[in-house]
């Protein structure tokens, strides 16, 4: 028996039997997305992995360059937003428009903060000439070549996860917008939802890239 | 149309979580200072797995997602393990049998 025809809504589509049906499917089609993106970050792990091993004493040195202290500060700012997105969800869920907005607000705010810190930390690799490229000079070791490798794997796994959280900030910022209007109620947070899942998502990459960069090479260097 | 039966946590038990990843950052960040030679690698990834955990099943829902997104999230999980154990087989055996070039 087809389903017989319902009124559409945007929690219920024309194509979805039940609210839950498209919840569930649009879930799944975000987990999806997500699992791409956690191939293609993947590679990246997987290159540092292999030139890490290649050159480990190179590497121990060039990673002890970073600020650690900062790069810390910066993990528990971005663990800050994932728990306010979360909140912002759980408003959503509640139907609690206010909330939305606001913590989706807060969200934003601290992922700025992050990437403010984050261009700090850039800024002083300028400075130190620790840009691969003509320019590059790292201080103290003979081995030029596997040091710009490093600080070019550092740049960019850092940058594409920056390039993640500036497209999470423009979700963010739509989602204000349609927050404020009053699109979102109890029965439909759908865009909340996987918004919430991408901003986790990139809160993951960065727990992986906060110890690989910046820790595990820490007591052997200086 | 109340079939839907959505769960909603409590802000507490996401505090708490937010906690546990807060102590874990300052945990890895404070034991890579310490020598433990080849396990500094193994304490920071096990610590790091801990947090995306953490992450995954209580901010991301996992815990309360369908078994088909949980089956397809393993399955993911599977396929990143094939990539960096096959491609590792590979790089982390070289030199192994003394001829240049294997």
């Amino acid at each position: 028996m087809p389903s017989e025809t319902h009124e559409e809504t945007l929690a219920l589509r024309e194509q979805f039997n039940t609210e839950a049906q498209q919840k569930d499917a649009s879930t799944l089609g975000m987990w999806i997305f997500l699992i791409t993106e956690i191939m293609f970050f993947g590679g990246m792990f997987l290159a540092y992995t292999v030139y890490r091993r290649w050159y480990a004493d190179v590497f121990a040195v060039a990673s002890s360059s970073l600020n650690v202290y900062i790069g810390a500060a910066n993990t528990v700012v971005l663990l800050c937003s994932s728990l306010t997105m979360v909140l912002a969800v759980r408003a959503a869920q509640l139907g609690n428009r206010k909330a939305i907005v606001w913590f989706l607000i807060l969200t934003l705010l601290l992922g700025g903060v992050f990437l403010g810190v984050k261009a700090y930390e850039w800024n002083e690799k300028f400075v130190e000439h620790h840009i691969p490229g003509p320019n590059f000079h790292f201080e103290g070791i003979a081995q030029q070549g596997p040091a710009q490798l490093f600080f070019s794997l550092y740049f960019a796994m850092t940058g594409l996860h920056a390039l993640h959280m500036v497209i999470g900030a423009g979700l963010l910022i739509m989602l204000i917008v349609q927050a404020g209007k009053g699109r979102f109620s109890a029965s439909y947070m759908t865009p909340v939802d996987v918004v919430g899942l991408y901003w986790h998502f990139v809160d993951i990459i960065w727990i992986f890239l906060f110890p690989l960069l910046y820790l595990i090479d820490r007591h052997l260097g200086k | 149309m109340t079939e839907h039966t959505e769960h909603i946590d409590s802000a507490r038990s996401y505090v708490l979580v937010f906690l546990a990843l807060i102590t874990l950052t300052v945990v890895t960040t404070a034991v890579a200072f310490v020598d433990l030679g080849d396990f500094s690698v193994v304490a920071a990834l096990a610590i790091a797995v801990c947090k995306m955990l953490l992450v995954a099943l209580f901010f991301m829902h996992v815990r309360h997602s369908t078994k088909l997104t949980k089956l397809v999230l393993a399955g993911a999980l599977v396929w990143l393990g094939i990539l960096i154990v096959f491609t590792l087989t590979d790089f982390a055996t070289r030199g192994l049998a003394g001829i240049p070039g294997r």
